[in-house]
This record gives C-alpha cells, structure tokens and sequence, in this order.
C-alpha cells in the first residue's frame, strides 16, 4: 500500500480529490476555497498601514491562515515519508529545452540550479524569485483569487467572472513561459 | 469613489460570517483539510515547476487533467449541495456568494498568469514547496506577501 502512495499520483485520482475540497470547506464551516487571501490575510495582521484594504477583522477569517499552514505540513509530511525517491519524468522536449539553459537538475520539485538562497544575487535569480512571487501576490489579489479561488471555487459555481480570470491566468501564463521566460532563462 | 457596499462585494472578505462564535481549536480542522491537500499537491507534482512548464507548453496533459477533474468534481459537489440544501457541520445553511465582474480579473489574470509561469506556482503551491524544504522559496512567498500589499496600497488608483 505504501509503495503505491509513494509512487506519483495520476491526475485522475488527484484532480477530483482536489475537488473534493471545494464540498468539504463548505461542509466544515461555509468556507469557500481560496488560498491566495490568505496573503491579505498575513498582510492584515502584520502591516496593515492604516491602508483600507486591510482594515478588517482578520481573525475572522483565521481558517484560512490555518488551512496555508496546513498545505506547508503537507508538504512536509509528503517530502519526508511519502516521496518517491524517482526523479520528476518530464516531456524531454522540455528536457533538452531546459538543458539549453543550463537546468540539468531534477531531483527536486523545483529547479534547485534557479532557486536557492545564492541565486538570489543574480539577476536571473532576483526576476525569478523576488519578482515572479510580486506578480504572483500582486495578480491574485487584483483578480480577486487564483487558480483555487477562481478556477476551482468560482467555476464550480458556474461564475463567469471566473472563467474571464482564468482565461486570463492561461493567456499570461502562455505569454510567459514561451515568449518572455525563455530571455529570462537565457541571462 | 468606491462604494462601500461594492468594495465589500469586491473584497469577498468576511462574506460567509458564520453566526455562531467558536474557539480557536474549531480552525484545527481547516489545518488538517491543509495537510491533506499539501500531500495531494506533492505527490500529484501539481507544485513541480516543470509540471507548470509543460502544461504552458502543452507538452502534458497532466495539469489539465487535474484542474479539469477538479472543476468537474466541485461543480457536481456544489450542485449537490444546492439541490439538497447541504447544511454545515454546525447545521448552519451553505451560502455562495456570487463573484461580481470588475476589469481587474482581467488585468490582474494577466498578471498573476505571469508570475505563474515564471515561479511554477500559484499561492497553494508556494506554502507546498516550503514545506517540502525548497525553503529559497520563502523568498517568493514573502514578495508575494508584497504584492499584495502593493496592491491594497495603489487599489483605488487602478482601473477595475
């Protein structure tokens, strides 16, 4: 049994378990899934400013602090017992695409030769880390949620909205990955 | 100027206020939920950079096979729980409220599409990663934190 958990899950088995978070939150407590507020959240309670946008009762919406803090466990209960130890198999165009740009190492979930603490000082580490997570905490919050908020919650409950922001969240990402991230990882 | 009614409605903070008063232990379900979702995120490599690289470059189904499974799932749940008046653990009615369109879904979707591609994760993932030891993403976890603050600070000079 353990063996088969620690083998890479399929998408139809993660997909609808994803789902399934959307009845659950509803069910424990009329919380609708989102997990970028939480950042509003974190900036309500350390450096609210006096600016409006975060001028409310954070506590309130606490669950959602404690939901993100769960996801970190996870994650670190799934690196730790859980982990196949098999290097991440992806598309080898991307392969030798990436290895174009020197990134060789798939060992991690994430590539350790673009992010790590040294990198920071280069430029293409700073565009990366620093500013890719600014578009990412600054995008959501304009959009008014992210891919759980939006894609999940919001088109599970037939929001149009939703789908324009998610049309958008694909748009930028195709924008991204194949026109502007290539000169980025060629620096 | 924004009216306050519009602002709240925007926000979508605050809006499913529970009427009963809990103590702080309640919210240890909602870490437990997190944990089990932080397991599906690693072991299904939703949280791999590469896996978001790829489905930017359609060279996978994998991602695609998860939000749409997700969708399809939630919508169903949803569907269910409308049809069948689902009341909540507390035996309080499930209320939804609907999103309001406003131009920052899109500009801000641009965005926030942006930085997806760049870091290979959106604001579940960062949380997932961390915890998995990449801890040079704290970095990216703490600029976003950032972004969001910039956000709420210039909100009312952007277009919406």
């Amino acid at each position: 049994m353990l063996e088969i958990i620690k083998e890479p899950w399929p998408w139809y088995i993660a997909g609808p378990l994803i789902g399934l978070t959307v009845p659950a939150l509803l069910i424990m407590g009329n919380k609708s899934f989102g997990i970028s507020s939480s950042l509003r959240h974190i900036c309500a309670a350390c450096i609210p400013a006096n600016v409006n946008f975060f001028k409310y009762d954070w506590k309130k919406e606490a669950w959602n602090l404690f939901f993100v803090l769960g996801i970190f466990f996870g994650g670190m209960i799934a690196a730790n017992f859980l982990l196949n130890p098999a290097e991440i198999t992806v598309n080898p165009d991307l392969k030798a695409e990436l290895a174009g740009y020197g990134i060789t190492d798939y060992s991690h979930l994430v590539p350790v030769q673009l992010m790590s603490f040294e990198n920071l000082l280069t430029l293409k580490g700073f565009l990366i880390m620093v500013a890719g997570g600014f578009l990412v905490g600054f995008g959501t919050r304009y959009a008014g949620g992210c891919t759980s908020g939006h894609a999940i919650m919001g088109l599970s409950n037939l929001q149009w909205p939703s789908l324009v922001a998610t049309i958008c969240f694909m748009i930028g990402g195709f924008l991204m990955a194949n026109i502007i991230l290539p000169v980025i990882l060629s620096l | 100027m924004i009216k306050e009614k519009d602002r709240h409605n925007r926000d979508m903070v605050c809006v499913n206020e529970s009427t009963l008063t809990h103590q702080w232990y309640h919210n240890l379900k909602y870490l437990a939920a997190g944990i089990i979702f932080g397991i599906i995120f690693v072991k299904a490599e939703v949280i791999s950079w590469f896996r978001i690289q790829e489905m930017f470059r359609l060279q996978s189904f994998h991602m695609y096979g998860i939000i749409g499974s997700a969708v399809l799932v939630g919508m169903i749940s949803v569907m269910l729980i409308k049809k069948f008046k689902i009341k909540t653990i507390y035996g309080e009615p499930i209320t939804l409220t609907p999103k309001k369109f406003n131009k920052g879904q899109i500009y801000g979707g641009l965005i926030f599409g942006f930085g997806w591609a760049i870091t290979g994760a959106c604001p579940g993932p960062l949380f997932a990663q961390i915890g998995t030891g990449a801890l040079a993403v704290s970095v990216t976890l703490l600029s976003a934190v950032a972004g969001t603050w910039v956000y709420g600070y210039f909100r009312d000079q952007l277009p919406h």
